[in-house]
């Protein structure tokens, strides 16, 4: 009876993980199929003779790799700015004292709630005034800092003792120094974890890009790949060496830090 | 020697340090780029901004609730309404209990090979949502698409997935959940590895089969999960964009059609930004509401 259930319950979760992973697979196999051979009958499910062109056409003639490095570029600044001031913030509320800090972080938790698109189409205006518009610094600004981010750190930096801080004053460091030798390096696990969803996040991004990148020379890959979808609705084979190009980042990222970004989820999840 | 120098710097950096340094270059960046549009949110949606005022702002002019009116008088409004109600209420509860039954199996002591079914559960969270629809474009294709390769299989009629109004919401909703289910997944497993296990056996003590243990100890324990679980997912919902655009444009017949999608037409496309101000404000209020709802919910099944 027990070996029933142990079978039971293992096939299941085995079948529910084959149907969650089969549309990543298909995308796989589909990538390397020849241009045409995918939307026939019966469907195949794997390449029968697998080939690379889709992946040419698409860095040659469709400047996928502009595309790339637009997206390389805007991800990484939104991660490193992120980083960088939502660290400096989280600490600052969870650990140094000013005018205004418990007022401005009830407002900041209170506005956690609030839909990005609710402010959209003034922030599109006023970027537009600053001559922001269909350049990097239109997507990347309004992303350096999160209230998400900040909250996260303030979590975290909370378990910092004061006495540690104060012992480091008493030593002659200066704020800066004391936040860049010693503050820093206690917050590396949860700036791993912060540093990965912003990065995810900022790579996935779409509805922004594509209001203010207006250009097609700065197109983020999944703004273009949206576009060229449009366009190629008959070349499944090449789109999906399109979106395989614009997963694979991301998930390789994620395979390799899985630890800390579902660690991380635990955590701020249990907390609320 | 050093001694002495540490000992000045104390002094010129003495006095309680101002944290402003720390916190207010993210604080401005939030406030000018996130709560200030919002503010101006408001006051845009009483404007009739449109693309003559966006060539000279001397064409503004505040026309106070006229765009909601407006709104109330046309009929894609209603139609976008509709589509996110269904959506959110059909594809969030559904989200949730596939998180909920995954979260379970991952957790169940009979469960083998559970970090790599974890992350199998949770690839699709990390990858992009534009890519990902445009996969399941051609996986809905009536002819070509696995998923009638399947259905024909099982015997059963092929489906025209995007073409047909009654099934394309329906296939919105499937991306989604499949997108998403992991994240909450992640969340609901932290819950029940929270639940104290004395709480089982009593309750096995006490003669209370599994379906009694999970109705009257997993549930209760994880109703603050729940709350954070379904507010959270839910103002992810409402925010239905990027499927709807890749995969049907808003069709067929508008079936898909969302209220973000009306906004980003009537805003960017058609630069009406003033209305499109009061569909921001519109969305806002809805998931406001929905927010309080739940909570309130969450504290009347608690009492």
């Amino acid at each position: 009876m027990r070996y029933v259930k142990l079978f039971i319950t293992n096939a299941v979760v085995a079948l529910l993980g084959l149907l969650v992973i089969a549309p990543l697979l298909w995308m796989v196999a589909a990538a390397f199929m020849p241009r045409g051979t995918a939307q026939t009958y019966p469907p195949p499910l794997w390449p029968a003779e697998p080939t690379l062109d889709n992946f040419r056409e698409l860095f040659s003639r469709l400047h996928l790799g502009r595309y790339l490095l637009n997206s390389l570029a805007i991800s990484l600044a939104i991660t490193g700015f992120g980083l960088l001031l939502n660290a400096m913030a989280g600490y600052a509320f969870a650990k140094l004292r000013f005018t205004g800090r418990e007022q401005v972080f009830r407002t900041l938790l209170a506005a956690l709630v609030m839909p990005l698109q609710v402010g959209m189409l003034p922030l599109f205006l006023m970027l537009k005034q600053m001559g922001l518009i269909n350049t990097y610094w239109a997507v990347i600004i309004p992303s350096m800092a999160t209230i998400y981010g900040i909250f996260m750190v303030r979590q975290y930096a909370l378990a910092i003792p004061d006495s540690l801080l104060d012992a480091a004053r008493l030593d002659g460091a200066s704020e800066w120094r004391l936040f860049f030798t010693i503050v820093l390096p206690l917050l590396r696990p949860v700036l791993a974890t912060l540093g990965i969803f912003t990065f995810l996040s900022a790579w996935n991004d779409f509805m922004w890009p594509l209001i203010v990148l207006t250009g097609s020379e700065n197109y983020t890959l999944p703004v273009a790949l949206a576009i060229l979808s449009t366009e190629h609705v008959q070349d499944a084979e090449l789109m999906m060496a399109g979106s395989l190009i614009t997963i694979l980042p991301v998930l390789g990222l994620f395979i390799l830090l899985q630890r800390q970004l579902i660690g991380g989820i635990m955590v701020g999840g249990v907390k609320g | 020697m050093p001694q002495k120098t540490a000992m000045v710097r104390a002094r010129s950096f003495s006095g309680p340090p101002s944290g402003w340094w720390f916190a207010g270059p993210a604080v401005a960046i939030i406030a000018v780029f996130f709560l200030a549009p919002i503010v101006a949110s408001i006051l845009l949606s009483l404007t009739d901004f449109d693309i003559y005022a966006l060539a000279d702002w001397q064409n503004l002019r505040f026309v106070g609730l006229q765009n909601y009116i407006q709104l109330l008088h046309t009929y894609r409004f209603w139609v976008a309404l509709h589509n996110t109600l269904y959506f959110v209420a059909i594809g969030g509860p559904l989200s949730v209990a596939a998180s909920l039954g995954a979260a379970l199996l991952l957790e169940s002591k009979l469960t083998r090979l559970k970090v790599v079914w974890r992350t199998v559960f949770f690839a699709p969270v990390v990858t992009t949502l534009v890519a990902v629809a445009i996969v399941w474009r051609y996986l809905y294709h009536t002819k070509y698409g696995l998923f009638n390769l399947a259905l024909t299989k099982l015997g059963f009629e092929p489906i025209d997935w995007l073409g047909d109004p009654h099934w394309a919401m329906p296939a919105v909703i499937f991306l989604a959940v499949w997108k998403n289910f992991g994240y909450n997944m992640i969340i609901f497993m932290a819950g029940l590895q929270s639940i104290p296990s004395e709480l089982y056996e009593a309750a096995e003590v006490d003669g209370a089969g599994p379906a009694r243990r999970f109705w009257h100890v997993t549930l209760p324990m994880l109703g603050p999960t729940f709350l954070f679980v379904g507010v959270t997912t839910m103002i992810g919902f409402f925010q239905l964009f990027a499927e709807p655009y890749v995969m049907t444009q808003g069709g067929p017949g508008e079936s898909t059609y969302s209220l973000v999608m009306f906004m980003y037409e009537q805003g960017f496309r058609w630069w009406r930004l003033g209305f499109a101000s009061a569909v921001a404000m519109t969305i806002f209020a809805l998931t406001l509401a929905a927010t309080l709802m739940q909570v309130w919910l969450q504290r009347r099944a608690g009492a």
